[in-house]
Formats: C-alpha cells, structure tokens, sequence
C-alpha cells in the first residue's frame, strides 16, 4: 500500500470541501472493503483518505411518500436485516444476503456497494494491460480468459462485469441514487448510475469526482409477494455470481400485472431489461411467457469464448427465477442458504 | 567500509505523513497508541499491540483468518484501518476466554476436534461468536452458510460445525433439528422449536 494522508471529518459539507482540495487523487473511504483490498495491490494508489464513517449517513428511514431511505454509510447486514427491508423488499433482502460474507456485510456500506469495482482478474493484476485500470493499454480478457466476463453490451475496449449483488435487486426495485456535490444535490435514477465501457471503461458510473453519494431510495412498491433472487455461482456460498436474475412479479390469479427482471454476471452494469418486463406484463405466468422474456433478454448476448455458457445459462436462469417468483415456492426461501446450483 | 555518499535529488523527496493517535478498547482494556495512516487494524493488534492470537491469513478479506468482534460485531481486521476505528470496542479471542476458564465455543472446539493446525481457529471462533451474537442462524444449513466467510485449509468444516452446533443446542438456540447431521455430532438430540 502506498502512502497517504488520512482525516476524518464529522459532516457532508467538510468532507466535500476535503474531497475537492485534490479531487483526483483524493478518495472517499467508507466501509473499505473494496478500496482497501485495491490499494494493497497497487490497483488504487489514492494520497489522501477521507473517513465518511462520521458522517450521520447510516440511518433507515421511511419517507413521507412511502418510500424507504437507506442511508449512504448503512451496512449491507444493517440493511438486509431491517424489518422494513426483510417485509416490504425481500427481494433485496435475499440480493445482499446472496453476496459476500458476514464479516464483510458487517462493514460494507450500502453506498460503497455502488461503487465496488470489477473483480476482473486482469484489472486486479499490474503485470498485465487494462484499459479500466490505465485506459489505453488494451483489454487482456478480450481473447484471453474471461469465463466471468460479460455477454451483454460490453465493448471492443472492455468486457467486465459489475460484481455486485444488491445493485441486481436495487436495479430491479428501481431505486434512486440521491447524491451531494459542492454545490448542491442531485437524484439520479438507478438505471442512470452505472454505465456500460463504451470506449470509456475507466468509467464505472455517472457520478463526477467530487460527488458523494447519501442514500439510496426504494420506491414503495416493494413486489414482497412474489419475488425471487437467483444466484448461479461456482461455489454454493461466498463467491461472485456467473449468472445472477433478480425477479419480481406482480399477479392477479395467473396474470401477470407488473414484472421486473434484472440481471448480474452479465454486463458492465446491473442489467434490467425493460422490453423483456413489457413481454411479461399482462401475460399468463407460464413458462412460455418466461421463456419469451429470456429469449429476449439474451437477444444479441454475445460471448468471448470462456464464458459462451453463459448465454445459455442466462436463460434458464430467468425462466426459473421467474416461475420460482410466480410460485414463491419453498425453492425462493432456501435460495439463499441452500443453493441448489444445477 | 566504504562510505555512501548521496546524489543530489532533482525533487523533493516525500515526507512520511505523520502518524495518528488513536485510543481503542481491546477485551475491556484501553490502548492509546500511535500508527501510519496505512496500518491495518490486524497490524495494529499483531505488531503494535502484541495480541497475535488473531491471524493474517489472506489479508484480502477472503478467509476470515483475522476475524474479530467489534462492538460485538464481526469483520475482517484485515479490511479495516486502526485509524478508522479510533473509539471502538475490539474483541479478539484472547479476550473470549482465559487457558483457565474458556468460553463455551473455544471448549466446544476442543471438545469436537475442530482443527488441525489451527491457524484459522481463533478467526473460527470469532466468527461463530458473532453468528451467535447476531442470533440469525437457526438450522445448520444457516450455520454453514453464515460461516461461510472462514476458511478451513484443513477442511475441519464438519467439526466446526459440530461445534457450534453444541453451543448453539445448549444455549436453545436450534430452530429445526430435523438435517443435523454434521460429522461426530450428537444425533440423538432432542428437537427444541420445531
């Protein structure tokens, strides 16, 4: 780990002003999971910490419009066990639960979930080129071996994946990112926050160097009557997903009357797919609607040679992760304790 | 004996930050001391304050190795800045139990033979302390996937399990008995909740 200077500021507007001085190489530090592993390989080389983990950020709070505000520095455990997160977004509940271990959802924050970075092997290794890492030196996985990369709008520059579960759900449920800069705030849709590589990949989202994330809003529909979050992955507990479907339907009987469908392990971002929801809204809940929605999800996926399964896998995935949300069979439940890989 | 003799820079050499004060209370005893920005709090423990029963195992956050409780609560020192937890409340396993009086986990660990070289256990107990402080497993299907963040390079999995399954029983703790089948357990125990 290189050198660098540390402070600790106890509000928003101090830590946006520290953040600002150098606002290059200056970097946010909140639960560390992530930035601590990247700087101890020499991926990150920031020279001054800011400390966020004073700031009153860590609070779960309903809004007047019915919304739920889970605060920027609110961790992952803190917030899949919220009752109002475990009753009215199991969904997301069972996302943050499907991902990394308790030790570190105890210290990895909900805002810091957003930002964690690729788990690309070549990103993580200096030996090799990578454009996210030093834009311009070319993609080692683009014909390399890239069985965790992306099938979905990845570039001729980039084919890493977003690594996160939770954002799956988040994208999903359609939350919003609210944000802080200097001079004010914004509100940025969840669809909006991450970005595909484009000839950019160093670019993991939309925020601007000094901006800082505060909380991240759920809307009020929830979707906690059917729902279900798949999670394929080589190893049944504790590893990063090669296929992951966040699903949630709506219902009256058998028809379908609202539907979300999202996807990880597949692209540069957390993939909803909103033409493949409009296939399954007002259609019977039947495997042949779910199978059309899959088809369409993984219309123009394209693989890289170590992850061509995924396109497959892509779409049992969904169809199973749909009809396990339209049945809420005991399946859903023991997903994220027992997961029964196929 | 030759003598170095150093070239003129052309810049300015950096400057060592300074170091920060930070005041930690570790199994109920208060510490003040003072580290480089950069130091873990697992280096902090092992190398400032010679408490080296927690282990660097990965230091990457993949093995549980360096578990502690802080405020109760389980994570990775490893993952962690000493300066970042300035205030807090450590737990680490010499603060569990005493060679003289154990807690309940580290006889249990004795008692089912849940290691062999032992180089995870004190990240084991750790971690199994704060799966029975967050009192969220119930079966030990639950168990096994809420101890999924320590690895056993000796694969001692089953009597880990084991283990924490005993304490768990005596503290009434088991929800569903119905799958308990981890290696050498007590098979013929009665169901609690179920």
């Amino acid at each position: 780990m290189n050198s660098f200077t540390y402070a600790r500021p106890d509000d928003i507007t101090e830590a946006l002003r520290e953040k600002s001085i150098q606002v290059e190489t200056t970097k946010f530090i909140a639960g560390g999971t992530n930035l601590l592993d990247l700087m101890k390989e020499n991926v990150e080389r920031p020279t001054r910490l800011i400390d966020l983990n004073r700031l009153p950020l860590s609070q779960i709070e309903e809004l007047p419009d019915g919304s739920l505000r889970l605060g920027a520095l609110a961790t992952n455990a803190d917030t899949a066990y919220h009752p109002e997160v475990q009753s009215r977004y199991p969904l997301l509940n069972q996302a943050i639960l499907a991902g990394a271990s308790p030790q570190l959802r105890n210290m990895a924050t909900d805002g810091g979930n957003l930002l964690q970075r690729t788990r690309c092997y070549y990103f993580y290794d200096l030996a090799t080129p990578c454009n996210k890492r030093e834009p311009g030196t070319g993609c080692s996985a683009i014909g390399g071996y890239n069985r965790i990369h992306a099938i979905l709008g990845a570039s001729a520059e980039c084919i890493a994946t977003h690594p996160s579960d939770m954002c799956v759900a988040l994208a999903a449920l359609g939350a919003t990112v609210q944000v802080s800069h200097p001079t004010g705030e914004r509100s940025i849709p969840f669809e909006d926050f991450h970005r595909l590589p484009g000839n950019t990949p160093h670019l993991d989202n939309n925020l601007t160097p000094g901006e800082l994330i505060t909380s991240i809003d759920l809307p009020a529909k929830g979707f906690e009557k059917n729902f279900s979050y798949l999670k394929l992955r080589d190893r049944s507990s504790y590893a990063f997903a090669l296929i992951s479907v966040a699903a949630a339907l709506e219902l009256d009987g058998d028809r379908i009357t609202d539907a979300r469908l999202a996807l990880g392990g597949v692209a540069h971002k957390p993939w909803r797919d909103q033409e493949a929801e409009a296939l399954l809204i007002g259609q019977p809940a039947t495997s042949d609607t779910f199978r059309r929605a899959a088809a369409k999800v993984v219309e123009g996926a394209q693989g890289q040679g170590s992850n061509d399964f995924k396109i497959e896998l892509a779409k049992r995935a969904i169809v199973r992760a749909l009809k396990q949300a339209a049945e809420m069979s005991e399946e859903v439940n023991v997903n994220v304790f027992q997961n029964s890989n196929p | 004996m030759s003598t170095v003799i150093q070239k003129p820079l052309d810049h300015q050499p950096p400057s060592l930050p300074p170091t920060q004060s930070v005041r930690l209370t570790i199994n109920s005893q208060e510490s003040h001391f003072t580290v480089a920005p950069w130091t873990t709090l697992l280096d902090a423990l092992r190398e400032h304050l010679d408490l080296t029963g927690t282990k660097k195992g990965c230091d990457h956050g993949q093995c549980g190795a360096c578990t502690v409780l802080i405020d109760g609560k389980r994570i990775n020192s490893c993952l962690t800045l000493a300066v970042m937890r300035d205030g807090a409340d450590i737990t680490t396993i010499e603060g569990l139990g005493t060679p003289e009086n154990l807690s309940p986990l580290q006889q249990a660990f004795i008692d089912h033979d849940a290691f062999q070289c032992g180089y995870c256990t004190p990240g084991q107990i750790c971690s199994a302390q704060g799966l029975l402080n967050e009192g969220k497993a119930k079966t030990e299907a639950e168990v096994r996937e809420l101890m999924s963040g320590n690895l056993c390079r000796c694969g001692a999995y089953p009597n880990i399990l084991s283990a924490i399954m005993e304490v768990m029983d005596k503290d009434g703790l088991i929800m569903d008995t119905k799958e308990w089948s981890a290696g050498g357990a007590k098979p013929e125990m009665d169901p609690i909740n179920s």
